[in-house]
């Protein structure tokens, strides 16, 4: 009953693991064959493929695993895919209804475990319930500002012998539960009116245009304007990086020019963004001191949360951005030319810094940021990049460039390390013949690199470029900015595996890279072998740092720009 | 600043402990929460009192709204309600004692609704303040055991927190 519901609601894919409770789901996997079931080596390593498939696909990503053990190794990945809002559906085995708080065999309460980490979570009481809940869940989960949803069943609900009539509901009301759609039309007429008055205007676009389909008209609605425009880390994608209006990232690692015009704008569009701690600087009083500040976002609770917004728009961003356009077109006031032409040159004078400028050492020793700048050309800028989390994280963020939506994958709001291989997979069984690139850390690819196996299974011909500086760089980095260089537990050169040898035992090509000049011809060599997954061991240069940083307590023009400057 | 949020939500398990969880992850007070079905048994009334500035109360409400099984609800504080704690105190009540605490009693229209030779149990109905000033009143060590309900209200008028 449960499949057939999972197939009426469209799913092909499911990522899972078994166990106990899952057994009547698992024999009824095996006597179909319209959803494919992908066997991944731990629960964590699931969410975050299911979590991948959602990034690319904008479809939700479902999972499912047995109680106890099998649910809290997958709760890492649900709290990943909580914070940046994606669609997915966890579906949970749990031990008997009469052994339910009896501290059974492999019982603990999922329910409340993830409470805090699900927009919405189901315990199914009867069988009759699922085909409801099931819709429900995916309503849920991919509506509104998305999220994942756990649906816990009982074994006892999924047995066989229960015989019940089934039909999948059409559709569903739900008197507790509206998703906002169009926003206030006076709203958006003031928000234009705003941003036409602007002298120095700055748009900030974020991971809710990306999850709303709105990279399209967010970019037609920027070009209209001419306005310099920012994305997030979460938003990279939204708008074309190569394009001369984009600014680049923002935020604690974002470019001096994107942070420079944040802190001098006088008219700010907030646009699927909700002024995190990482982009604002941890003093709001001192965010956009002069900005009139206009939010766009689907969630309220979202809106005047850390920064209070002057107009704020709730409603989906396709609506928003269309209506914007709209009233755009039929504005009488026209953009301020002369005003525009001065902050595109005050703009300019701040692209000069170059804040991304690498200088290549000139011993053969590589720097991380030239591996990225690398993987751009051989790739053409076209590939799929899933990160982990670290200094690896930043510099792919910084120096990949993406044009596309949906192309960079990494897990922002909870910068889970462990996520990129696992989302690498589930971007290529989503798209088998696209290019999937995990750009990962030695540090965080030993935190799930059991998924070789799963790799292997199902052919999935990953690109792992590990930029490897023998050292939790992220954490070093912050040892030597605070604490005098006390690298306390965050190398570990000595122990390290070797790599080439370890993708080898699991039946992948290794690659190492140790010099400069190898670099292009190795890594095209990486990315000639089609069919199999490669793993590149790049060693890099463990001193770098990530620049620009925010200076802790400051302004977002607060910024440390290198080694020895800062602003 | 006090509030007095009042919600319906649907009468289904784990509905309350996300409400509950809730103030807790994103370390907002609760002053007092009471929960009952209402006529509507698919339904459930749930008031919670709070304090926060504005800002805090806005994200509050924002946050609640947002719970899936949270149907409706209203900041009762916003305009002129009504609203009504039950307290249940249990006193020592021994000798001359006994007089005094009855008259206490009726000075506050309070109820006595079980006595012992040595205890009154006693019941009272208002504000929070009014039962704050009637424990205060009582006399030195003589409160045995405090029992109160929490704050449920409803606004003034023909305004009605409905479906
Ligand atoms: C699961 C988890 N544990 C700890 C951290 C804290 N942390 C952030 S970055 C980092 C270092 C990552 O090292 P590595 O993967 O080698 O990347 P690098 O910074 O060296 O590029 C750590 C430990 C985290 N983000 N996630
Ligand atoms: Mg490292």
């Amino acid at each position: 009953m449960l499949i057939r519901a999972l197939h009426d609601e469209g799913v092909d894919l499911i990522f899972g693991y078994p166990g106990g409770a899952v057994l009547h789901i698992y024999d009824a996997i095996f006597r179909q064959d319209r959803i494919e079931h992908i066997l991944v080596r731990h629960e964590q390593a699931a969410t975050h493929a299911a979590d991948g498939y959602a990034r690319a696909t904008g479809k939700p990503g479902v999972v499912l695993v047995t109680s106890g053990p099998g649910a809290t190794n997958a709760i890492t990945g649900i709290a990943t895919a909580y914070m940046d809002s994606i669609p997915m559906v966890v579906i949970s085995g749990q031990v008997e209804s009469r052994l339910i708080g009896t501290d059974g065999f492999q019982e603990t309460d999922m329910v409340g475990i993830s409470r805090p980490i699900v927009k919405h979570s189901f315990m199914v009481q009867h069988a009759s319930e699922i085909p409801m809940m099931v819709k429900k869940a995916f309503h849920i989960a991919t509506t509104g500002r998305p999220g994942p949803v756990v649906i816990d069943i009982p074994k006892d609900v999924t047995d066989p012998k229960l015989k019940l009539p089934y039909e999948y509901p059409a559709d569903i009301k739900m008197r507790s539960y509206a998703v906002p759609g169009k926003g206030h039309s006076g709203q958006i007429k003031k928000a234009v009116d705003a941003l036409l008055g602007a002298k120095r205007p700055m748009i900030y676009a974020g991971g809710g245009v990306i999850q709303g389909e709105g990279a399209a008209l967010l970019t037609e609605l920027t070009r209209k304007l001419g306005y310099p425009i920012t994305n997030t880390l979460m938003g990279l994608g939204a708008y074309p990086a190569s394009d001369k209006q984009f600014l680049g990232m923002l935020g604690m690692h974002g470019t001096y020019e994107a942070n420079m015009a944040m802190h001098y704008c006088d008219v700010l569009l907030g646009i699927g963004v909700r002024f995190d701690d990482r982009v604002t600087n941890s003093d709001t009083s001192k965010f956009c001191p002069d900005a009139t500040i206009l939010h766009v976002d689907i969630d309220p609770a979202s809106i005047s949360k850390t920064v209070a917004a002057d107009v704020p728009i709730v409603g989906s961003v396709t609506a928003v951005l269309e209506e914007m356009i709209e009233c755009l077109d039929q504005a009488e006031q026209k953009v301020d030319e002369d005003a525009l032409s001065s902050w595109w040159d005050q703009i300019g004078k701040w692209r000069e810094k170059d804040s991304l400028g690498v200088t290549a050492h000139t011993n053969g020793v590589i720097k991380p940021q030239q591996v990225v700048q690398a993987l751009h050309r051989i790739t053409k800028g076209d590939a799929y990049v899933s990160t982990d989390v670290g200094q690896h994280q930043m510099f792919a963020a910084q120096y990949y460039g993406f044009d596309k939506p949906r192309r960079w994958i990494n897990s922002g709001g909870l910068g889970t390390m462990g996520f990129g291989l696992p989302a690498a997979m589930g971007v290529q069984l989503a798209f088998r013949d696209a290019v999937s690139v995990c750009v990962t850390g030695e540090g965080s690819f030993q935190m799930n690199l059991q998924e070789f196996a799963t790799c292997m299974q199902y052919n999935l011909p990953v690109k792992i470029i590990c930029l490897n500086n023998q050292s939790l760089g992220m954490v070093r980095q912050w040892q030597d900015m605070q604490y005098g260089g006390r690298y306390s537990h965050s190398t570990y050169a000595e122990s390290l595996p070797d790599f080439v040898k370890l993708a080898e035992a699991y039946g992948h090509v290794g690659i190492r890279i140790e010099k400069l000049d190898d670099l292009d011809a190795k890594l095209e060599e990486a990315f000639a072998y089609k069919d199999k997954l490669v793993f590149v061991d790049v060693r890099v240069d463990p001193e770098e740092h990530v620049y620009p940083m925010a200076i802790k307590g400051g302004a977002m023009k607060d910024m440390i720009l290198s080694k020895t400057e800062r602003t | 600043m006090r509030r007095i949020i009042s919600l319906l939500m649907e009468n289904e398990p784990g509905a309350l402990s996300r409400v509950v969880g809730l103030f807790s992850q994103r370390s907002y007070n609760i002053d007092s929460l009471t929960v009952a079905p209402t006529e509507d048994n698919s339904l459930s009334r749930l008031t919670v009192v709070t304090n926060g500035d504005e800002r805090k109360i806005e994200q509050i409400t924002k946050h609640l709204n947002k719970v899936v099984d949270v149907v409706k609800l209203v900041d009762l504080s916003e305009g002129a309600h009504i609203e009504r704690e039950l307290l249940l105190i249990k006193v020592k009540a021994v000798g001359a004692q006994r007089a005094e605490i009855q008259r206490m009693a009726d000075i506050f229209r309070a109820q006595i609704v079980d006595i012992t030779p040595s205890a009154y149990s006693i019941q009272l109905t208002g504000t929070s303040e009014k039962l704050d000033a009637f424990i205060a009143a009582q006399a030195e060590n003589t409160v045995m055991e405090v029992a109160r309900t929490g704050v449920c209200g409803i606004a003034r008028g023909e305004k009605v927190l409905s479906l």
